[in-house]
């Protein structure tokens, strides 16, 4: 029951955006926020809305799933809109309500910030879709490596990240087997008033927890037997390298940023 | 012979209609009796823990019924909870489902969820320590200070002491020392002869299965492959390794025997062998 989660949102794949190093997606990821931050009128839009559909074309991403993805959203998006909508001033007043009124500016103003979240978030989910969660870290430990200049224990935490989320999975089958041991003594989970189901839930947290630092314990030990000592001196089994697909990703980038400014300053 | 669990027809399917979908169990056909000691072994992943799951109506099966007392357990949601209570399950390493302050909390768990009054769940809890050797002065200590053979057992009497007219066991002797199996397998026995219950175990070791019960389930591909006594079970051994399981070093010792040429009946248990042999020198003595 536990096992349908879905974590991670990784979908393996062999598209271009898949094979590119995770630190020009990341740092892509932040050029194209930039970007979306700089479009500010229907042409620029219009560009970067072309440039996400294809991106998300190539990574062959199934659009569906994308959209699936925004559902818990929704609730954001429509707080947004209704703050644009009645906090806009100027342009043709269209409906009023009391002292609150919807003006034309107000409903471009609207739209345009649902439409501008929505690209944000999709482009963000293409980063996650295309990138296993250790390629992830992988890459973020490298791209901060220069804060070890000031003592940033980088390594570390990216070593801390990746163990966290191995071990999600270890710990959501846990979960599911301690939960039918105590289902199997009468636990009941389902029923009762919210005090009630809070109640429930000890049984399942303390093994929980202490199976936890238990492996977590486990771990430190297997780890110190092969010498683990942090990441001084440390080489890696896959090196992160800048390929052909990199150089391009980041000409097209480019491109896409030039045309933004570019459109967004003649006002068009 | 009273039947108590009857199984029929039970198909399990997991993840259905997924990528995933995974035939767990196929036409598992079955009837536990009252008082008896079943055995269930198999290959790992041939459906034994969903199958012990489906008989205590944790998992729905996708098709088929489990009776209890002949009625369905999945009749309605009240029959559902009250074959939880009469048909205990034990899982493997029961011991990390430990959480509460005292073992005595602890093993008042299940009886506490079954609503009983604190007189009952009183009883019901030194029985059950009595059953597995739990002291007085251990049920006052926290379940996390004692040993891992102790948490065990600790563990059992919290099934136990909700009385279940079945009682499941999934491999209660793994990880244990010599000592400790022995300890818990008489446990386990005498629970049954004080209540008539009927017990299932899952194990690994052909031994304790060969001297402990009295029918021998066996698994092989989500099938129930075999039903029968372990002699007859242990009999077709060949079938048994084919199937990635094993037979009693015992047996293995008297198969070898019959292929030297020697006229040996076959063996399943150390005493069988014992009294055998002692026979066999005795007539040589005589002859």
């Amino acid at each position: 029951m536990l096992k349908d989660i879905t974590l991670g949102q990784f979908f393996p794949g062999t598209s271009p955006i898949h094979r590119m190093d995770p630190r020009t997606k990341l740092i892509l990821t932040i050029v194209y926020i930039v970007a979306l931050f700089l479009a500010n009128n229907w042409f620029s839009y219009l560009l970067m809305m072309v440039f996400l559909v294809s991106c998300i074309k190539i990574s062959g991403i199934p659009p569906k799933s994308i959209v699936r993805g925004m559902k818990p959203l929704v609730f954001i998006l429509i707080f947004t809109a209704v703050l644009n909508l009645f906090y806009s001033e100027g342009g043709v007043v269209l409906v009023r309500i009391g002292s609150l009124a919807i003006t034309t500016a107000g409903l471009k103003r609207a739209f345009f910030m649902i439409w501008r979240i929505l690209m944000l978030i999709s482009g963000t989910f293409l980063l996650t879709y295309t990138t296993s969660p250790i390629s992830l870290t992988d890459g973020l430990e490298t791209l901060m490596n220069p804060l070890k200049k000031i003592r940033v224990p980088v390594h570390e935490l990216a070593m801390m990240m990746s163990i966290a989320l191995r071990m999600i999975p270890t710990l959501i089958e846990e979960t599911d087997k301690i939960m039918n041991a105590q289902k199997a003594r009468g636990a009941d989970f389902e029923s009762g008033s919210i005090i009630d189901r809070a109640k429930a839930l000890v049984p399942i947290l303390v093994p929980l927890f202490i199976s936890a630092f238990r492996r977590a314990d486990e771990l430190a030990t297997a780890m110190e037997c092969r010498c683990y000592q942090g990441g001084e001196g440390r080489t890696k089994m896959k090196l992160l390298r800048f390929s052909r697909v990199d150089i391009q990703a980041f000409l097209v980038c480019a491109c896409l940023v030039a045309g933004v400014i570019t459109l967004a300053s003649f006002g068009l | 012979m009273e039947p108590i669990l009857q199984v029929k027809d039970l198909n399990y399917v997991y993840s259905a209609g997924t990528p995933f979908e995974h035939r767990a169990l196929e036409n598992v056909n079955f009837t536990l009796n009252r008082g008896e000691f079943v055995g269930i072994i198999g290959h790992t992943g041939s459906g034994k823990s969903t199958l012990m799951q489906q008989l205590n109506g944790l998992l729905k099966p996708t098709s088929g019924q489990v009776f209890l007392d002949g009625v369905d357990i999945w009749t309605d949601k009240k029959t559902t909870r009250q074959a939880r209570f009469r048909v205990g399950l034990v899982f493997q390493y029961p011991e990390y489902q430990l959480f509460e302050e005292t073992v005595y909390k602890d093993i008042a768990f299940g009886p506490q969820n079954m609503g009983l009054s604190q007189e009952e769940i009183h009883r019901r809890v030194l029985e059950a320590a009595g059953f597995v050797g739990i002291t007085q002065r251990q049920l006052q200590a926290s379940p996390f200070d004692l040993s891992g053979g102790q948490k065990r057992r600790v563990a059992i009497a919290g099934v136990i002491a909700m009385e279940p007219e079945v009682l499941i066991l999934d491999e209660p002797t793994a990880g244990l020392d010599p000592i400790g199996r022995a300890e818990i397998l008489g446990n386990i026995e005498s629970y049954r002869k004080a209540k008539n219950a009927t017990i299932m175990m899952v194990s690994h070791s052909m031994e304790d299965v060969a001297r402990m019960t009295d029918r021998l389930l066996v698994l092989y591909g989500s099938h129930l492959a075999m039903d029968a006594p372990p002699a007859q079970v242990f009999a077709r051994a060949q079938e048994l390794v084919d199937m990635g399981l094993n037979i009693p070093q015992v047996t293995q010792i008297f198969l070898c025997l019959r292929e030297l040429g020697l006229d040996v009946e076959n063996v399943y248990t150390r005493e069988q062998a014992v009294s055998l042999l002692r026979r066999m020198k005795e007539e040589r003595v005589h002859a």
